[in-house]
C-alpha cells in the first residue's frame, strides 16, 4: 500500500471525479462529501510521501510495474513534494469551503458536476507534478485546464462564459506549443523520460533543435503561469469565477504551472544550458518578470473590483515567483518555492474571504466592504492578515519570500532589484489600504437609513457559516505561522533547490 | 533550396498549417471561426509528430515475421492521445460557445466585448 501512495494521489480523485455524478443523483450532498474526503485522503497521502521522502530522498514508482525509459515513471523528490502538499492542502480546504459558498454561486442541480470536475482539476494538478514522463505531464497539463474551463465557465454571471472561452483559445496554444516542444526533444534524443532527457541533451545543447525546444517550452508554459504579456486571460478567468474555483485556482492553478517552469529549466534544460549560449536565457525571463511584478501591481491599484483587483495582483505575484527563478541562484529559488507556498496562502485565503463576502452581501467591488469590519469580524481579520502578507509585512509569510528574493538579488549583484520589489511592496499596500479603509473606517451605506442620528446603534454580527469561516481562517493562520516558523518551508526548499541547480 | 522544399515538404505544410490556423485564432471575430483555427492549429503539430516517426521505405508496424523497416510507432501513440484531448477541447469550446449563444445571441466577439462593456 505505502509502495503505491504515489499513484494513489491520482487515483483516488479521478475515480472520485467518476463515483460523484452517480452519488450526486441520489442525494446532492453526498457528492460534497465524496469530494471532501477524496481531497482530504490526498492531503493525508501528501504528508506520508512527505516523510517517505525526507527520509529516502526521493521516490520513483513505475507506472504499471513498466520499467522506464519504456514505461512512464512517476517521481516523487524534494520539489514535486513541497507543490504536492500545497495542491493537496488547498484543495483540501477549498473542498471544504465550497460546501455553502457554491450553493449560492452556480445553478442548483449543478453541484454535483462541479465537485466532479473539480476533481478531475485536482487530478490533473496532481499528476502534473508527480510524474517523471514530459508527454504524461503535457497530458496531465491539459486535464487540468480542460476541467479549469469548466469551472469557470459553471459562473453565473456570463461574463464567464467569455472569460472562459478566451481562457480556453489561449491555453490551448500554450499547451500546443508545449507538445511541440515536447516533439523537438523527442526529435532529438528519442526519450519523453525526464531523467534520461536530463543525461542526453548535454550533448545537444549546441544544436538549434534543442533551442527551438527551449523557446517553445518558454512562450508555452508562460502563457499557462499568464507570466505579464500573456496574462490577459487571467484577470476575467478569476473575476468572474465562482469564488471558491478563484481561490483554487488562484492557490494551486499557476503555483503548478511555475513548477512545470522549474521542471523544465532545472530538470530538463538545467543552468549549464541556460547559460550555454552568447546570451543567459533566464535574463529574458528577468526581464518580463520585472515588469510583471510592476504591471500587475499598478493595474491592480486601478481595479474596482476586489475579485480583478485580487487577479492583477496574482500576475505580479507570478513575476516574483519568476524572478527568483530567474536568478540561477539557490536563494532565489528558494524565494521562488517559498513564494509558491506563501502566495497560495495569503492569496487562497484572500479569495477565500471575497467569497464569504459574496455569500453574506452578494457585492464583489471595494464600495461593497464599508462597515463589514463591524459586521464580519473573523473574515476580515482574514482579510487583512491576508493583506497584511501581500505587503511584505514582518512575522507574514509575504515577508519571508521577499527577504529571500531581495537577498538573492543582492548576492547576485542585482541590486536594483531591490527599488523593483519595494515599489511593487508600496503598491500593493495601496491598493489594500483602499479595501482595509473601507473594512474598517467608513461606515456601510445603509447606516444613515436608519435615522438614528449620530450612528450609535450596533452593526449586527453576521459572519459566514462556520463551513466557509474554518477553511478561512485556518489558510489565514498559516499565514502566521509560516511567517515565523519559515524554517520549515525554507529548509525544505533548499534541500530542492540545491539538487536542482547541481 | 529546391530540394530542402522538395523532400521536406511535409514540414511546409505543417508550418503553413500551424500559422494559417494561428492567424485565424487571432484575427477572425466569429468564434466557432476560432475553434476551427484552433483546431487547425493543434492539427499542424500531428503533421510534425507524424512526419518525424516516417522511416523511410517504412510499414505499419505490425509484428510480421521477418525483418521489416516499420515506421517508429511512438509519435503515432502519442498523437493518438493528443488528438484525444484536442477533440475535448474542441467540444469544451464549443459547448461554451452555445452557451455564449444563449446568453448574448450573437457568436461575434467584437458584439461581446460591447455588450459586455454597457454591462460593467
Amino acid at each position: 500500500m505505502i509502495k503505491h501512495l504515489p499513484v494513489l494521489l491520482i487515483v483516488v480523485p479521478l475515480l472520485s471525479a467518476l463515483i460523484i455524478p452517480v452519488a450526486g443523483r441520489i442525494n446532492r450532498v453526498l457528492s460534497w462529501y465524496i469530494a471532501t474526503i477524496a481531497t482530504g485522503i490526498c492531503f493525508v497521502i501528501s504528508l506520508l510521501l512527505l516523510q517517505t521522502v525526507l527520509k529516502e530522498g526521493s521516490i520513483s514508482y513505475w507506472l504499471g510495474g513498466w520499467k522506464p525509459p519504456m514505461g512512464i515513471e512517476y517521481v516523487i523528490d524534494y520539489l514535486s513534494i513541497f507543490v504536492v502538499i500545497i495542491v493537496t492542502f488547498i484543495a483540501f480546504m477549498v473542498s471544504i469551503y465550497s460546501r455553502k459558498s457554491i450553493e449560492l454561486e452556480i445553478d442548483e442541480g449543478k453541484a454535483p458536476v462541479f465537485y466532479a470536475v473539480y476533481l478531475l482539476f485536482i487530478t490533473g494538478l496532481m499528476g502534473i507534478v508527480v510524474t517523471g514522463d514530459i508527454f504524461n505531464l503535457y497530458v496531465f497539463l491539459e486535464i487540468t485546464s480542460i476541467a479549469g474551463y469548466a469551472l469557470i465557465a459553471i459562473g453565473k454571471k456570463r461574463q464567464a462564459l467569455m472569460a472562459s472561452f478566451k481562457y480556453v483559445v489561449m491555453g490551448t496554444i500554450g499547451a500546443t506549443f508545449i507538445l511541440l516542444g515536447i516533439g523537438y526533444l523527442y526529435l532529438m534524443t528519442g526519450t519523453l523520460n525526464m531523467a534520461e532527457l536530463t543525461q542526453m541533451l548535454p550533448q545537444l545543447y549546441h544544436t538549434n533543435a534543442v533551442l527551438t525546444a527551449f523557446a517553445l517550452f518558454a512562450v508555452g508554459v508562460s502563457l499557462k503561469i499568464a507570466l505579464f504579456p500573456l496574462h490577459t486571460w487571467l484577470p476575467n478567468a478569476y473575476a468572474y469565477a465562482p469564488s471558491a474555483v478563484s481561490a483554487a485556482m488562484a492557490a494551486t492553478a499557476t503555483k503548478v504551472g511555475a513548477y512545470v517552469l522549474i521542471r523544465i529549466l532545472f530538470t530538463i534544460f538545467g543552468v549549464s544550458f541556460i547559460t550555454f549560449g552568447d546570451i543567459n536565457l533566464a535574463h529574458i525571463f528577468l526581464f518580463f518578470s520585472v515588469i510583471a511584478i510592476l504591471a500587475g501591481s499598478i493595474l491592480a491599484v486601478s481595479q474596482t473590483d476586489i475579485k480583478k483587483m485580487l487577479a492583477y495582483s496574482s500576475v505580479g505575484q507570478i513575476g516574483y515567483v519568476v524572478l527568483g527563478i530567474s536568478l540561477l541562484s539557490v536563494t532565489g529559488l528558494i524565494g521562488s518555492m517559498v513564494h509558491l507556498l506563501n502566495h497560495a496562502l495569503m492569496k487562497g485565503g484572500l479569495f477565500l474571504v471575497v467569497g464569504a463576502v459574496v455569500y453574506k452581501t452578494g457585492v464583489t467591488n471595494i464600495d461593497g466592504f464599508k462597515g463589514l469590519g463591524k459586521k464580519m469580524p473573523i473574515s476580515m481579520a482574514a482579510f487583512t492578515i491576508g493583506a497584511l502578507s501581500m505587503i511584505g509585512v514582518p512575522l507574514t509569510v509575504g515577508f519571508v519570500s521577499k527577504w529571500y528574493l531581495a537577498v538573492a538579488s543582492l548576492e547576485v549583484g542585482m541590486w536594483w532589484l531591490l527599488p523593483v520589489i519595494l515599489v511593487s511592496s508600496l503598491l500593493t499596500a495601496v491598493y489594500f489600504w483602499r479595501v482595509i479603509d473601507n473594512i474598517y473606517f467608513k461606515t456601510g451605506e445603509e447606516e444613515p437609513d436608519h435615522g438614528h442620528g449620530h450612528g450609535h446603534h450596533e452593526v449586527k454580527r453576521d459572519d459566514a457559516p462556520a463551513w466557509m469561516l474554518v477553511p478561512t481562517v485556518t489558510v489565514s493562520v498559516l499565514c502566521i505561522v509560516f511567517g515565523i516558523l519559515a524554517y520549515a518551508p525554507v529548509a525544505l526548499a533548499e534541500k530542492a533547490a540545491v539538487i536542482l541547480l547541481r | 533550396m529546391i530540394e530542402i522544399i522538395l523532400t521536406k515538404y511535409n514540414y511546409w505544410i505543417f508550418i503553413v498549417l500551424m500559422m494559417t490556423g494561428f492567424y485565424a485564432v487571432m484575427a477572425k471575430e466569429n468564434l466557432i471561426k476560432k475553434v476551427i483555427g484552433l483546431n487547425i492549429f493543434q492539427t499542424a503539430v500531428f503533421l510534425f509528430y507524424i512526419s518525424l516517426s516516417k522511416v523511410d521505405g517504412g510499414t505499419a508496424p505490425i509484428l510480421i515475421s521477418g525483418p521489416v523497416v516499420y515506421d517508429n510507432p511512438l509519435p503515432q501513440v502519442l498523437i493518438l492521445t493528443a488528438i484525444v484531448v484536442s477533440v475535448s477541447v474542441t467540444a469544451v469550446a464549443l459547448a461554451i460557445i452555445l452557451l455564449i449563444y444563449k446568453a448574448y445571441g450573437t457568436i461575434e466577439e467584437d458584439q461581446i466585448l460591447e455588450m459586455n462593456k454597457h454591462n460593467d
